[in-house]
């Protein structure tokens, strides 16, 4: 090969490498949610009840060593929490979910994303945290239109009454 | 393990034979891949500081200020952005290159372990370095990084409260996750410059920068590339949407739609795997280790050449143990020796020459002594006929030597071609062994122990000690480096080398013995 072809190849190496890097920085394009879609995200922490916390009796607190005369005796696990969501009136996801944290006495946690067609839906969300074996301890339901990839949330939090949708 | 290795150290040796017919040997981008990817880390770090100037914390802030360089300020900051993000790439290109070729090579186990893990710890920095970034232009590849990894970082399950549930919704995104991305985004990058010095640690004279002329033309072909193909920002990053269809930084994120397919839970495990994979590598068999070399104190009088010539920083120096009036002595730390025998062909008393029952060198490679450098090269001459006799010498790693052994060429294979004495060559044709000397291997710039091809052409040329005497005629010798797949250009080299060889003043009046039936390859094993 005489010296300019050696040169013009040279140049087409490093402009391969080139196009190689700017090509693949950007390009090809990934869909990470059908743009047709919306999503409805159930995300949550909340930690269920304790379950039978008992006033211990007279007696009972005199047998404990001083420093550790609690009034209450509660174990230290937390109930699992229930959650059902409904989308216009037909199941979502429904689960139990398990208290974390090593000794169970974590927050249980969702965080589980939904794609659903857009237009109006009606969206039902119940939750029960205590031992009770029938029934939800919350529950709230609402009628709304959702756009396409609206991001709608779903958040759970006592202080505030119970569901929010965001 | 042994099967992906070969094939793939053929399929690196097919295009670097068809580079090497473009590239002189020192632009030759794949002999320089270690050194390219550093190239580009100081590319990264000069754009990143200018670009830091440019930079604002903070959801609405951070996106206006990256896309404030890209409109504004194109012409400088700009391009600096551009730099910033493609010489990433490039890093991570090139370290991918490097990695499958180091592999290929076989220079991932024995003494070579310490470097090969400390590269997979590299390529986790070089990651995390990558994804911080992308998460301060706040647009919406930002967002989807956001996202995805704290997924994958709440499937680790060690932290309470998840991560993920800070990018829920516009409101839930807290301005201090800025000012942490950005000091993750410095302080890592500043921990992988460290352990990349760490990487280098068990090297000789590493190749960090890559040759100037090399550098210059990669340089100016990022410029080029910033140029031609800006680095955008995507639409702004807005929490209340999901993200459709989004541009991906395939180099650094390619992973990550993995997860839709096996979960971010899958997809820590599955990078998990890989990386434990990459780090027993090492490890795994088949195990064979050749012996390290060893000093002999008798022999050795501290002259400190093997120090100097060791690519692997396996001999130092020591003060003398053994009362002899040297002031010091070679030591050899059997752990970090690859057993090229380089430090052979560096010490001034490994020469043929010695008396039979004195060749021994004061360093030697127990498996492949002085006597046994000697008893190969008196075999190989064996034999040979005619008055143009050849002694051609290769190594175990470059251009095959199976074809060449006949009458007129006799071969001798060593690990590395640098463990060959120059005194040697003045040995084969002053007592007549041979009329020529070829000294071939890998390629130029390519020496599976970094630097036998360097210090043998520069023992030949008298620019390092131990040299090659003066009176050895130059023009008997062939240096040819033609690489793993240049067996055809090292046959036509012998040829012409052959062909044009001086005639040997002595030649005529000697009768050489008719040839006799020979082995065709005098070989180390
Ligand atoms: C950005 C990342 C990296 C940079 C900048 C880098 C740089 C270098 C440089 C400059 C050398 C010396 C080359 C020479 O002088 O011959 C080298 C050698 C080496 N690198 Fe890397 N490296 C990187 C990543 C990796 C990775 C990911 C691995 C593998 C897991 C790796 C494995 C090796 C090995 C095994 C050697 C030694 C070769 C020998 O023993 O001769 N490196 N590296
Ligand atoms: S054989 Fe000699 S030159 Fe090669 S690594 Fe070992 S000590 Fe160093
Ligand atoms: S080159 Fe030989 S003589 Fe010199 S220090 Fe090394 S072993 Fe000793």
């Amino acid at each position: 090969m005489n010296k300019p072809l050696k040169w013009l190849a040279q140049g087409l190496v490093l402009a391969l490498i080139m196009v190689m890097i700017g090509f693949l920085a950007n390009r090809p394009a990934y869909t990470n949610f059908p743009e047709d879609q919306a999503m409805i995200r159930l995300s949550f922490s909340h930690g269920g009840g304790r379950p039978d916390c008992h006033r211990r009796t007279p007696e009972e607190l005199a047998a404990l060593p001083p420093n550790m005369r609690a009034p209450m005796d509660c174990p230290r696990g937390r109930l699992p929490v229930l959650v059902e969501l409904d989308l216009d009136g037909g199941p979502l996801f429904h689960a139990l979910l398990p208290p974390g944290g090593l000794h169970g006495d974590g927050p249980s946690r969702v965080h589980q994303g939904f794609a659903v067609p857009p237009g109006t839906h009606t969206i039902t969300a119940r939750l029960r945290d205590s031992g009770r074996t029938d029934g939800f301890d919350y529950e709230r339901e609402v009628t709304l239109d959702v756009a396409p990839r609206q991001n709608l949330v779903i958040d759970f939090k006592t202080d505030a009454g119970g569901f929010i949708v965001h | 393990m042994d099967l992906l290795r070969r094939t793939l150290r053929t399929g690196f040796a097919q295009v670097e034979a068809l580079l090497d017919r473009v590239f002189p040997p020192t632009w030759q981008p794949l002999y320089h891949l270690g050194a390219l990817a550093f190239f580009c880390l100081w590319i990264v770090f000069v754009s990143g500081l200018y670009v830091y100037a440019f930079f604002d914390t903070g959801t609405v802030d951070a996106f206006e200020s990256v896309q404030n360089m890209s409109t504004s300020y194109w012409y400088h900051a700009g391009v600096m952005r551009s730099l910033h993000r493609y010489a990433s790439d490039g890093m991570v290109l090139f370290m991918a290159a490097h990695l499958l070729r180091e592999f290929s090579l076989d220079r991932y186990r024995g003494a070579r372990w310490f470097t090969w893990v400390t590269g997979v710890v590299i390529i986790w920095l070089v990651y995390v370095s990558g994804i911080t970034g992308y998460w301060l232009v706040w647009d919406e590849l930002a967002q989807f990084v956001a996202i995805r990894t704290s997924e994958l970082v709440d499937a680790i399950g060690i932290f309470g409260e998840p991560i993920a549930r800070n990018f829920l919704t516009p409101g839930s995104l807290d301005d201090r996750f800025f000012s942490l991305m950005l000091f993750l985004h410095i302080a890592i990058p500043l921990i992988l410059l460290m352990v990349m010095w760490i990487h280098l640690q068990r090297l000789t004279r590493p190749e960090i920068n890559p040759p100037r002329g090399l550098a210059i033309a990669m340089l100016a072909a990022f410029v080029a590339l910033a140029l031609v193909m800006p680095a955008t920002s995507q639409a702004p990053a807005d929490l209340g949407r999901v993200l459709g269809r989004i541009g991906l930084d395939w180099y650094y994120l390619g992973t990550y739609p993995l997860a839709d397919l096996i979960g971010p839970r899958g997809l820590l495990g599955l990078l998990g795997v890989i990386t434990v994979i990459l780090l027993a590598l090492p490890v795994m068999p088949p195990m064979r280790r050749p012996p390290a070399a060893t000093v002999n104190l008798e022999f050795c009088n501290g002259c400190e050449r093997c120090v100097h010539d060791c690519p692997y920083e396996a001999v130092k120096l020591v003060p003398r143990t053994d009362g002899l009036p040297f002031e010091h002595e070679a030591r050899v730390d059997p752990a970090l020796c690859v057993s090229c025998g380089i430090c052979t062909g560096a010490c001034p008393t490994a020469t043929p020459f010695r008396q039979r029952g004195r060749m021994i060198a004061g360093i030697e490679l127990p498996h492949l002594a002085l006597k046994d450098l000697r008893a190969l090269t008196d075999k190989a001459a064996e034999g040979l006929a005619g008055d143009r006799r050849i002694i051609a010498i290769g190594c175990d790693h470059g251009v095959g030597l199976e074809g060449l052994g006949d009458q007129a060429v006799g071969v001798v294979r060593l690990p590395c071609t640098g463990m060959l004495p120059p005194s040697f060559i003045d040995y084969i044709l002053s007592r007549d062994l041979a009329d020529g000397v070829v000294l071939t291997g890998c390629a130029e710039e390519a020496c599976q122990n970094r630097n036998g091809i360097a210090w043998t052409e520069a023992r030949i040329e008298g620019g390092r000690d131990p040299h090659l005497r003066q009176r050895v005629p130059r023009e008997r010798i062939l240096r040819i480096w033609p690489g793993k797949t240049g067996e055809k250009a090292l046959a036509r080299a012998i040829e012409a080398f052959r062909a044009d060889l001086p005639d040997q003043p002595s030649a005529k009046a000697v009768k050489r013995p008719a040839a006799q039936p020979r082995p065709v390859v005098a070989d180390h094993e």
